[in-house]
């Protein structure tokens, strides 16, 4: 090790004989794999340290197993004790790296054997069948971009919030997977199942009851995320992608899938993800209704007077993003934004909008229009339609950002009683 | 140059020829075409289940009634196991105390609807949840460690304690579906279909 350090340093100050770098090389070949960990550290550590005025005169360091983020760039989820938030606020597109993919679970992340991972499928069907992770990944596959959101995705009470503490639990991927349809083909299904219940296989067993046709429609039983296998957060090795659904329906660390007449009414589906509505309680909300968010200018953002790019995320669980207005005076008047193409069906869509800001206060906010015609709501409107007592689960209000004088960006919270 | 060298020279360039026809003829070969359109009825991946696996996992419950095991419990057996097992996180009694904040949620309280906290008694539209839940998930620090009779006790016992069932009821797969949950009346689907109305 002590050879290597003298090597490396001779790279970074640039007097490197030729004899050096064979030397350094052959030491690196012959490290045993328990330093590995201590070398990469060090590796860091370095960069970190040896900032150059100008890097066109040192060669840097070579090529590495794994790629590592800039060091002055530190994007991270926000955990509690049951879910981490992705911060959308460093986010420049709609692809969310896998390692700030939101998390939600009930029980924690399991730990599982791919190898012995085992999907059984019963109930209503003509032959119950067991697939293994092998099994799964060799029928015909799809790839498909989609958000998952959860269902308790709305925070509120200061002005200090990012976008990451008001709704950071939704983010976006490229997932890649069978259709379950395909599944269901091959197990064959009765034609009296209504319904399927999905099973996961983490401590909380989690449960959800899932209407057939969203089966037949876009369900998928998914492997891979942005490329490579999906992360154990997400639901390694397999887990249920019901596009536009709420996100808890997406059964991850999938394990069982049972076939039936009528729904199971699991604890997931009658006292929790389940909302007053005047004087009533509203279960089965699936779809996540429209809902946009401007990203920047954001809290703890900074704006200078002149031109701004106002820009920010915007979807629907029912569709396509039909459209997205921009208000940069308080809502008194709208514009509409420009989208990113492509505007896929069930995905977070960027939206930007140009702006020339004259220096003084003022609101900026954001609405989406979904292609059933649905305007994002107001919180006025949420809790005139559903009561005082709506609680916290599928709210999409439109978020406003105060913007002051000196350019500070504040979120304007919003009181519901 | 004698024959034979010519012939160890030869050897190679005709395998080169030789490899070069064969790419030609695929290539002509590769037509375009969806697979999609010669997609089997049945793939034949996977393999059928034993009855063994399925009853291995199968522990759901349905508010029919089906799923619910054999066995029994009751109220004072019920009472016992939660001091054991539940009321760390959930309270002594399962009510919340003010200015207490309880690592589990409150589960006993008022059965009106629309009182605080979202309770059993207030909140929970069908029993066999509360067996089907217990059973898989609880207690949280030893998930999946309860058997039947020691879940239908505490069954018992919460559904008691919310003043659903009479503290003498002996519950079984016969009678636990049957309770009828002072919440259920509350529950309505959701019926929005996208479109311009805010619901």
């Amino acid at each position: 090790m002590k050879k290597q350090d003298k090597t490396d340093r001779k790279i970074v100050t640039g007097k490197m004989s030729r004899r050096t770098l064979l030397g350094g090389v052959i030491t690196a070949a012959v490290l045993p794999v328990q330093s590995l960990f201590a070398s990469e550290a060090k590796a860091e550590k370095q960069v970190l340290t040896d900032i150059v005025d100008d890097p066109t005169k040192i060669i840097g360091p070579g090529p590495s197993p794994l790629g590592k983020r800039s060091l002055f760039e530190q994007p991270v989820r926000k955990p509690s004790d049951i879910s981490s938030r992705t911060p959308l606020q460093d986010m420049h597109s709609t692809i969310t790296p896998a390692d700030l993919h939101f998390e939600r679970h009930h029980a924690g992340v399991p730990a599982i054997d791919p190898v012995k991972h085992e999907l059984l499928i019963h109930g209503l069907v003509d032959q119950p069948m067991k697939f293994t992770l092998a099994d799964i990944k060799r029928f015909p596959s799809i790839t498909r971009t989609c958000f998952i959101e959860c269902a308790g995705n709305f925070r509120t009470g200061k002005t200090e919030m990012t976008p990451q503490d008001i709704l950071g639990l939704t983010s976006q991927s490229e997932w890649t997977g069978v259709m379950l349809s395909t599944i269901f083909e091959e197990v064959g299904i009765s034609n009296k199942a209504k319904w399927f219940l999905a099973e996961g296989s983490d401590a909380a067993v989690m449960t959800r009851t899932i209407p057939i046709a969203k089966a037949w429609d876009d369900a998928m039983i998914v492997y891979a995320q942005n490329g490579e296998a999906m992360r154990p957060e997400q639901g390694y090795p397999m887990r249920l992608l019901l596009p536009g659904f709420e996100g808890n329906m997406n059964i991850k660390w999938l394990r069982r899938i049972e076939l039936s007449e009528e729904p199971y009414m699991t604890r997931e589906e009658t006292s929790k993800y389940t909302y007053p509505v005047k004087d009533k309680i509203r279960m089965f909300s699936f779809e996540l209704d429209a809902r946009s968010i401007i990203t920047y200018p954001a809290y703890p953002q900074k704006v200078n007077k002149g031109w701004v790019e106002i820009r920010g995320i915007a979807w629907s669980g029912r569709g396509k993003v039909e459209k997205v207005e921009v208000s940069t005076d308080a809502g008194k008047t709208w514009q509409l934004a420009n989208l990113q193409e492509p505007v896929l069906s069930k995905a977070h869509t960027y939206f930007r909008h140009l702006w020339e800001w004259d220096g003084k206060a003022t609101e900026i906010l954001s609405r989406v229009t979904d292609e059933t015609g649905y305007l994002q709501p107001t919180l006025a409107q949420l809790v005139a339609a559903r009561g005082v007592n709506l609680g916290g689960y599928h709210m999409n209000p439109i978020t406003a950002w105060q913007i002051g004088a000196d350019g500070r960006v504040l979120f304007k919270p919003e009181t519901i009683k | 140059m004698n024959r034979k060298t010519v012939y160890i020279l030869a050897f190679p360039v005709m395998l080169f020829l030789m490899s070069l026809k064969t790419a030609f003829t695929s290539m002509q070969a590769q037509s375009p075409s969806t697979d999609s359109l010669k997609r089997p009825a049945k793939f034949g991946f996977g393999r059928p289940a034993t009855a063994q696996e399925i009853a291995a996992w199968n522990i759901d419950i349905r508010p029919d009634g089906k799923g619910l095991p054999a066995g029994q419990g009751d109220v004072k057996k019920g009472k016992l196991l939660y001091a054991q097992k539940c009321a760390m996180c959930h309270g002594e009694d399962g009510t919340e105390k003010p200015g207490v904040k309880l690592p589990g949620s409150a589960l006993v309280g008022d059965t009106s609807a629309n009182s605080k906290p979202k309770t059993i008694g207030n909140y929970w539209p069908y029993a066999t949840t509360l067996f089907d839940y217990m059973r898989r998930a609880m207690p949280y620090n030893l998930p999946g460690s309860l058997s039947n009779n020691e879940v239908y006790s505490i069954t018992a016992y919460l559904l008691n304690a919310n003043k659903i069932i009479k503290a003498d009821v002996v519950l079984d797969a016969k009678n636990l579906y049957k309770v009828q949950m002072p919440a259920k009346k509350l529950f309505i689907m959701d019926d929005r279909k996208g479109g311009p109305e805010i619901k």
